[in-house]
């Protein structure tokens, strides 16, 4: 479980996170969302520590992650797999290389062990044959899935996405949703995504946090969204034509 | 603003050392940038200082217009410029051009692709992780390219010379033999290893606080040759007061 308290940040005179508070609960994907601009993905680097708060504090099963020491923080930080929004391969490593790299880095594992690993995770999000290939000579959805393994090799406690659909096409994006919520479940994983996407919020939202001008506006699940009595959130659930269109009927 | 940048560039240097990976991580991470800034200089290198030995046979050889000025004093000339600045100097400041903003190029991007920040989540020091192995490289390569700068140059030298008829083949080797110093050797070799710490460090710390996109990477890069051709000409002037000019 991940809790953050009264999480604020500014950049120079603008305020773009104000007075955060949620839990994010462990075996079920935890959604934040919000349009472009909310402040979700600034939310998001708080809680793994890429971006120092201003204000505010976030526990990861209860370890105080922003005020424990440098050990503490690197300890929890080594339990985390994240997936970036543009995958963050790294070039100049092949695909095997890169899922590796946790492993290489963060265990003592033969690379007889590590290369099972690697495989398992790598059929786990439907990649084969593809160990060989540069990040360069995969596609998009491709390169999400490679994040993904990379995230889960070294069976991470907690999981976090960022964006995972960014850029992919519908049926992908479905795909690599539902993916993330059977690892979550099989994993038994803490998982927070970030996203925009209305597919995902109804597909895969258990528990769902709505930003709104960098304030948490409203928070519940997918079943509860399309009556949240919010405006801000019917505005932003209710964008697409077609879902006006089926509200209204 | 200046002391800020340069505040900031000493923090940066201060988080090489902490939490850092095992020795073995950063053994295959050296060799490779070994492979990057050594051989893949190489070439360059041996081309720029052939023909800087050459060229200075030949300048020098001009200027000498008295008949009372013996011929292997041109050579003797050559081999103290050589050694003494243009092998080091210059090598470094070509280097900080092609190294240094590959190191920042790179850097830059794996930036903005947020490639850092991957390595950061999984509790991996990315300055220590990225730019040790880098710093650590140069070290060990600068030196050896200055000595393969410095050979090339005086067989530059030594050809022309002789080819061309300017000097003979027993007065340019006299002339470098005469009155020769190790000391030029060593202090080249500092020299080298002070330029190889400067712009390593100077390029990548450009490029790890790139932010935006392509067009700022391009920036930091061009940043990046500038600050450490700077830096290097600085250094020039204090190691050569501090071991020649008696500061």
């Amino acid at each position: 479980m991940i809790e953050i308290n009264h999480i604020s940040k500014s950049f120079g005179d603008k305020e773009v996170i104000k007075d955060i508070s949620a839990v994010f609960e462990k075996g079920k994907p935890n959604l934040i969302i919000g349009a472009s601009g909310t402040g979700k993905s600034v939310l998001l680097k708080c809680i793994v520590g890429l971006i120092k708060p201003d204000a505010g504090e976030v526990h990861y099963d209860n370890r105080d992650f922003g005020g424990g020491d440098r050990d503490m923080k690197t300890e929890i930080r080594r339990e985390i797999g994240m997936l970036f929004q543009g995958g963050a391969l790294f070039d100049s490593k092949t695909v095997e290389q890169n899922v590796m790299f946790p492993l290489n880095i963060l265990t003592k594992m033969t690379y007889e062990e590590k290369i099972e690993r690697v495989n398992f995770c790598l059929k786990r999000v439907s990649l084969e044959n593809v160990n060989r290939k540069m990040p360069s000579e995969i596609s998009g959805g491709m390169k999400k899935r490679v994040g993904i393994a990379r995230a889960i090799v070294n069976n991470p406690k907690y999981l976090f996405c960022d964006e995972p659909n960014s850029g992919l096409d519908p049926q992908t994006s479905i795909l690599i949703d539902d993916l993330i919520a059977d690892l979550t479940e099989e994993f038994d994983t803490t998982t927070i995504v970030v996203t925009h996407d209305m597919n995902s919020v109804m597909g895969i939202g258990e528990n769902i946090a709505f930003l709104y001008k960098g304030k948490k506006l409203w928070d519940g699940t997918n079943k509860d969204i399309t009556h949240s009595g919010v405006k801000e959130v019917d505005d932003f659930v209710f964008a697409n034509k077609v879902m006006n269109s089926l509200r209204e009927s | 603003m200046l002391i800020k940048t340069i505040g900031h560039y000493f923090i940066f240097l201060g988080h090489l050392f902490v939490n850092r990976e095992s020795f073995k991580t950063y053994y295959k991470l050296v060799l490779e940038e070994c492979i990057q800034v050594g051989i893949g200089s190489i070439f360059l290198v041996v081309l720029v200082s052939t023909f800087m030995g050459a060229v200075t046979t030949v300048q020098t050889a001009y200027n000498l217009v008295s008949p009372l000025i013996p011929k292997y004093v041109i050579s003797q000339v050559v081999r103290e410029m050589t050694i003494l600045e243009l092998a080091p100097t210059i090598i470094s400041v070509i280097l900080a051009g092609k190294v240094g903003s590959s190191m920042a190029g790179g850097m830059g991007t794996m930036r903005i692709t947020e490639q850092i920040d991957a390595l950061e989540v999984m509790g991996i020091n990315s300055v220590s992780y990225l730019v040790l192995p880098k710093i650590i490289a140069s070290i060990l390569m600068f030196p050896m390219l200055v000595i393969v700068a410095a050979i090339c140059s005086l067989v530059g030298g030594y050809f022309v010379g002789t080819m061309t008829g300017i000097i003979t083949p027993n007065d340019f080797i006299y002339g470098i033999r005469l009155v020769f110093q190790e000391f030029g050797v060593f202090f080249a070799l500092i020299k080298a290893v002070v330029f190889a710490f400067l712009v390593s460090s100077i390029s990548s710390y450009k490029g790890y606080y790139t932010t935006g996109g392509a067009l700022e990477v391009g920036i930091s890069s061009t940043q990046a040759v500038t600050s450490s051709v700077i830096a290097v000409l600085i250094a020039d002037y204090l190691l050569a007061q501090l071991f020649l000019g008696g500061l």
